[in-house]
């Protein structure tokens, strides 16, 4: 079981200027697990997204990734060992073709090595269909000449989605993927992000809307003003006396 | 005659000087630097040639080696700076390229005169094309099988998937990053071929004009290559050459009267195709809309 720990944050500490984003923050993720990262806005969730993919530095602590430390990586080192994510703010190459926005993001490890030459012409025949299959999946094959930017909203959050996938990740984090999604895009996206666990991806979800979280996640942690103030199952944390009060900002509790 | 075969060499030239920004600038840098590679090409060809009596191609082949190498040393230090501080930068580069063949002298006796570069007053009698009995036409030849080589490439190029991994950089830094692009290598590479490209560029400059000086590449040249693709857009290498056909044939030539106010329209041109079209005159959605139209019309012919 020892291995088994995919990602673990130790002490994860960022500071912006005098704003403690994130203080000291340790966690665990096991290994095919969907934990859910809770908390109010500003509390510090994307900054750990960011931090796990090395936009900035630490100003403490240390990332591991399988057991390595991964602090000092820059971040398309750490894409290509297997940890991708998507944006709370979509950020998809708009200027380009939905099945570019795919190709450009195979960059694991092995697709490297293994594509190197095609991937200088039109892409290896393994490499195109596992895009055209991730087209499928996400329902987009129809949209793939579509230049990214004229999307709709729901096919963005799709496209970003399956760009994450490219790169073939062991570890997942999206930051609240629900965001502006209706019922049933939100329905679509929790039977996505199970079969995303099945084929094997760790996922750390980032979410507001509470069904989701609660319907998806084995394990649930909260932030608070950058510090974790509990962890546990979806039951333990939603009747967590401390959780209410972050939430509703009351001392009714206890 | 000879003044359309001569319009059609600038064009050639300029073509390769504007292709060489329009790499740099697919990831998103505005470079000014495009001109100080240039003058190496220039300086290197026309010294391999004159005083060493090299053949032209292969001195175009070192130039195009020291222009890429120029600009892959600059790139590094360069792009890690953003916006305008890198325009500043880059600009500072080219401005120093200039200042040191202002005080290059190197020149050797042969026969009567001297040849080789002459500070100040420049490089003079670079008669390779003369001297080998090459005509207009011949050089004009010349000039478009290399731009049309070059323009090839980079088509090709921008079709493959390092035309979209550029872009990609040149859109969103951040998310390239993110998905696992490695955003340094990507601008330093781009830097290089521009770099490789203007030295190309540079050198044929060098032989058609027969005679360089430091003042040709200054600012106002860097401005030109940057202008290029900025009008022409960055869906293709097309752009860059409509836009050069534009300014040099149209603008500078066509509007001689005008005299020295063309630069003033020059600017204002710019300005005003940067904020009504800020992705150049041939953007990524009039292109697909044309797409779209071509292959409709093929339906009703098909059908
Ligand atoms: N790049 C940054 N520069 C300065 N402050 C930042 C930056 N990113 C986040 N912050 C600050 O850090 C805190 C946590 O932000 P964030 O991680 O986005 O919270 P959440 O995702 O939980 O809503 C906020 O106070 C925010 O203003
Ligand atoms: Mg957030």
């Amino acid at each position: 079981m020892g291995n088994a720990k995919v990602l673990e944050l130790h002490g994860l500490t960022k500071h912006f200027g005098g704003v403690r984003a994130v203080d000291g923050v340790d966690l665990t993720v096991a290994s095919g697990e969907i934990l859910g990262l809770i908390g109010p806005n500003g509390s510090g969730k994307s900054t750990i997204v960011n931090l796990i993919c090395g936009l900035f530095p630490l100003t403490a602590g240390r990332v591991l990734f399988g057991g390595a430390d991964i602090s000092e990586l820059p971040p398309h080192t750490r894409v290509a060992l297997g940890i991708t994510r998507t944006f709370q703010n979509i950020r998809l190459f708009g200027q380009l073709t939905v099945w570019q926005n795919l190709w450009v993001a195979q960059n694991s490890g092995e697709q490297r090595k293994q594509n190197f030459l095609p991937r200088w012409l039109g892409g290896s025949k393994g490499a195109r269909a596992e895009i055209d299959r991730m087209l499928e999946f996400f329902d987009l094959g129809h949209k793939r000449d579509e230049l990214a930017g004229n999307l709709a909203f729901g096919e963005q959050r799709r496209l970003e989605f399956a760009r994450a996938l490219a790169a073939r990740p062991a570890l997942l984090l999206l930051d609240e993927p629900a965001a502006g999604m209706n019922a049933e895009e939100i329905e679509q996206l929790d039977s996505r992000i199970r079969k995303m666990r099945q084929n094997g991806v760790t996922v750390l979800l980032i979410e507001h809307h509470m069904e989701l979280v609660m319907s998806v996640a084995d394990r649930i942690a909260v932030l608070n003003f950058g510090q974790k103030i509990a962890e546990g199952t979806a039951s333990a944390v939603q009747s967590n006396p401390v959780v209410r009060d972050a939430y509703l900002g009351t001392t009714t509790g206890a | 005659m000879d003044f359309y075969l001569g319009l059609i060499q600038i064009i050639g030239v300029h073509t390769l000087l504007g292709l060489s920004a329009y790499c740099v600038l697919l990831t998103g840098q505005v470079s000014l630097a495009q001109a100080g590679f240039f003058a190496i090409g220039a300086y290197v060809a026309g010294m391999l040639t004159v005083l060493l009596h090299w053949p032209l191609v292969l001195a175009l082949i070192v130039s195009a080696i020291l222009g890429g190498a120029m600009a892959c040393a600059v790139g590094f230090p360069a792009l890690r700076v953003k916006g305008l501080m890198l325009v500043v930068a880059t600009a500072a580069f080219g401005e120093a390229v200039r200042l040191f063949f202002f005080n290059f002298t190197y020149q050797v006796q042969s026969g009567a005169i001297l040849l080789g570069p002459h500070g100040g007053e420049g490089f003079r009698q670079i008669r390779y094309f003369p001297e080998h009995g090459w005509g207009t036409l011949d050089v004009v030849l010349f000039i478009w099988t290399i731009v049309v080589l070059v323009m090839a490439m980079l088509w090709w190029m921008d079709r493959s998937r390092v035309g979209a991994v550029l872009r990609a950089v040149g859109e969103d830094e951040l998310a390239a990053q993110s998905t696992g692009i490695n955003i340094t290598a990507v601008k330093v590479s781009a830097m290089t071929i521009g770099g490789i490209i203007a030295g190309i560029g540079g050198g044929i400059f060098a032989h058609y004009t027969t005679h360089i000086e430091h003042i040709q590449f200054g600012i106002v040249l860097a401005t030109f290559a940057i202008a290029y693709p900025i009008l022409g857009g960055l869906s293709n290498v097309f752009g860059t050459l409509l836009a050069v056909i534009f300014i040099q044939g149209l603008l500078i030539e066509g509007l001689r009267f005008l005299g020295d106010w063309r630069n003033l329209l020059f600017g204002g041109l710019i300005v005003l195709a940067m904020n009504i079209r800020p992705r150049g005159l041939l953007d990524a959605g009039v292109l697909m809309t044309l797409k779209r139209l071509v292959s409709r019309n093929g339906e009703r012919k098909g059908a």
